[in-house]
């Protein structure tokens, strides 16, 4: 029996790590994403980035399965909701539907603006959390003249969505360093040159960008923390209920020779 | 009819009421014969705890699956809102749906584990071979209800790894188109289609289910477990007629199993708590966009359970097909020209051989592909007629027979990891060494499992108290 585990561990530790070298080499194309400061118990945080979310977002997006008085959650008050986030007709208990046609965003972008409700989750992948993927969408628009918006995006090329954060960040375009690699000659991307200055310094807006993604990220599940504190206490009985069940266990078993 | 039994009137009312009960329903001779006075050896390993867990995560299934049905709404306009419905605005709605949707995951490892016992012990041999089948219809039923409870959050992976799989049925020849077409009820997957995979897996399949389930217990204490060692315990019997070897299943198995079910569980609320969508395995990333049937996504797969199938049907290229055909031409020359089969077993053999050729190479190998993967599956009910080993047990077999069964299981574990990556020329030929591998274990075993030096089996099972 031992030798079987053995033979069996062994081997399966071997496909893993042979297995593991393969992917590590598949995982490439599409930029690096950078890190969100993803910390959805923040709460002045989730509360600034509901508000940017309302503000920019909530114009073409929908987020409707998700309620408005659900931002209750994250501290703040109905009267609170009423009169800074609410404003459109709908109700507290709403959930957050935006005003636009379908048909008209159709024509206008090319594309109808998604749901953003789990869009924080839905964005995940191997390369990273889908709050990393959005972190690193919003920061990284560029001026380009070839596209009917006037803008273009490295984390998605030819997103059919403007910069609608542009006035907050002002316009950038990227830098590329031509480099030899495996004798090709290939562009690299250096960094941002700044064009002209928006209405925040760079680290307000990532800030900013990253408050909204914690939002986001809130959004997408909000029982996520309830959820963690409720796993800590059944965990606890569990490992304290596996003890006993241990225990008694053996207290039955000293008869059996 | 049994005779009618009397209690002293002195008795208390508990044991009046149980009287009474047991002069119609054999509740106290149930009792008896599968728990109290049911003696399982007491050998039992790791392996033996989740045959328990099963059943666990299968009242875990349903109860949870009860209160999902409460609220969800399978309509392809609101299907999807109506999970996020219950993922917000249900009180411990979270908590239920994570149960669920960690629960059909979990009742796949539980089950794998469980059949991989089962394999290594030699538990289908005789007399359990209906213990086996039935154990094979129950996970054949499985993946039926996994198939279709998995269409209906209406996700795109939903949606799209439905579209695949209702495909592949339209390969088969002649009746394929008209058959996917009766399963989608409509020439896309659609509202019809969810409707019904919604009514087939919270009603029929699960009906199906539990009555296999029932008799695979049944089957089971009419002949009594296996062990690790394979030794029948019915054989050393002491006075009383009960076994030497045996221990009541109640209490020692109860609270034996009392213990698994705890660690289990600490596992289980683990990723339920803490890792929900456990890595986009679970709960894959691509099923929070709902369904579009106009937007192909770049990469379906199946879940991870059913990845091993799949990569065997995508390893069936027309160069396996190819290779097939030479492997059952091989084969006739083989028993035409080596075996002492009698010649007309021999012109059998060879023209059944060339029947098989002109089919692989008539039709389509997506067929193949199909005939393959279902195949895998069907291959299972066979095994207690496929295994010649003089003992049943992998502990008495020579050692190489346990490096075959290692390799056989990495092979698996391998089929599993190439069906969830993209297709690649590498991982193909490796997903076609698997399936010529996956084969060729099962349908050489009349041949290969006699060979070898056999250790000598114990009249009694070893164990050693704890």
């Amino acid at each position: 029996m031992k030798k079987l585990f053995l033979i069996l561990t062994s081997t399966l530790a071997l496909s893993i790590s042979l297995l593991g070298a393969k992917s590590a080499l598949a995982n490439e194309g599409g930029i690096h994403w950078d890190k969100a400061p993803n910390n959805t118990t923040d709460l002045a945080s989730l509360q600034h980035g509901a508000k940017l979310f309302v503000n920019y977002c909530l114009n073409c997006h929908s987020a409707a399965y998700m309620r408005y008085n659900r931002l209750r959650d994250i501290g703040l008050t109905e009267q609170q909701i009423k009169d800074n986030l609410l404003f459109t007709t709908d109700k507290i208990g709403d959930t957050m539907k935006s005003n636009i046609d379908s048909k008209q965003a159709k024509a206008w972008f090319g594309a109808n603006p998604p749901d953003l409700t789990v869009i924080a989750r839905s964005r995940s992948s191997h390369s990273g959390s889908g709050a990393d993927y959005i972190y690193t969408y919003l920061r990284t628009y560029y001026r380009d003249p070839a596209k009917a918006t006037g803008w273009n995006n490295l984390a998605y090329p030819n997103v059919a969505m403007p910069n609608v954060l542009w006035e907050l960040q002002g316009a950038r375009h990227p830098e590329y360093e031509k480099m030899e690699e495996h004798g090709e000659e290939v562009e690299v991307f250096k960094g941002w040159r700044q064009d002209s200055p928006g209405l925040m310094t760079t680290e307000e807006f990532d800030q900013s960008i990253g408050d909204l993604v914690n939002y986001l990220q809130w959004m997408a599940e909000p029982a996520q923390n309830t959820r963690v504190r409720v796993g800590v206490w059944v965990v606890i009985f569990l490992l304290l209920f596996t003890f006993i069940a241990w225990r008694l266990n053996a207290a039955y078993w000293k008869d059996i020779r | 009819m049994a005779e009618f039994k009397q209690v002293s009137p002195d008795a208390s009312n508990a044991e009046k009421l149980l009287n009474w009960v047991d002069n119609r329903f054999p509740l106290s001779k149930m009792y008896k014969e599968h728990l109290s006075e049911y003696y399982a050896p007491k050998n039992f390993n790791f392996f033996y705890f989740f045959g328990s867990l099963a059943i666990l995560v299968l009242v875990i299934q349903i109860t949870t699956g009860i209160f999902l049905v409460m609220h969800y709404k399978p309509d392809a306009t609101v299907a999807f809102a109506s999970v996020e419905y219950i993922m917000r605005d249900v009180p411990w709605g979270w908590l239920i749906r994570y149960m669920h949707s960690t629960g059909a995951s979990a009742f796949f490892i539980v089950v794998y584990m469980h059949m991989f016992r089962g394999l290594i012990y030699g538990s289908y041999r005789k007399p359990r071979e209906l213990v086996w089948i039935f154990g094979c219809a129950i996970f054949l039923c499985l993946m039926a209800e996994a198939f279709m409870g998995y269409l209906l959050p209406w996700g795109q992976m939903s949606y799209w790894g439905a579209q695949v799989i209702v495909n592949l049925f339209s390969a088969i020849p002649f009746v394929g188109p008209d058959l996917a077409l009766l399963i989608r009820g409509d020439y896309v997957v659609g509202d019809a289609t969810l409707n019904r995979f919604f009514s087939f897996h919270v009603i029929a399949v699960p009906l199906v289910l539990l009555g296999l389930v029932v008799a695979h217990i049944i089957a089971l204490h009419e002949v009594g477990s296996n062990n690790p060692d394979g030794v029948e315990i019915k054989a050393q019997k002491g006075a009383d007629g009960i076994p030497l070897d045996g221990i009541p299943f109640h209490p020692y198995y109860t609270v034996h199993d009392i213990m698994g079910v705890s660690v289990f569980l600490l596992v289980f609320t683990s990723i339920i708590f803490f890792a929900p969508e456990l890595g986009g395995y679970f709960l894959e990333y691509n099923n929070f966009i709902p369904a579009d049937p106009l937007k192909t996504p770049l990469h379906i797969a199946p879940v991870w359970y059913f990845t091993p199938f799949y990569s065997m049907l995508r390893a069936t290229t027309d160069v396996m097909v190819n290779v097939l055909c030479i492997i059952a031409a091989l084969s006739a020359a083989f028993v035409a020209l080596k075996t002492a089969l009698n010649s007309k077993g021999k012109l059998i053999t060879v023209i059944g051989a060339a029947i098989l050729i002109v089919l692989l190479k008539t039709f389509d190998a997506k067929f193949w592909g199909v005939v393959v993967m279902g195949g895998a599956v069907v291959l299972l009910f066979f095994l207690p007629w496929l295994d010649h080993s003089p003992v049943k047990s992998i502990r008495y077999r020579p050692t190489w027979h346990t490096w075959l069964y290692a390799v056989f299981v990495t092979f698996f574990m391998v089929l599993g990891y190439l069906g969830i990556q993209p297709p690649s020329e590498v991982g193909t030929l490796i997903a076609q060494l698997g399936t010529l591998y996956y084969f060729g274990f099962f349908l050489l075993m009349p041949w290969w499992t006699q060979l070898g030096e056999f250790k000598s089996v114990p009249e009694r099972v070893t164990f050693v108290a704890h």
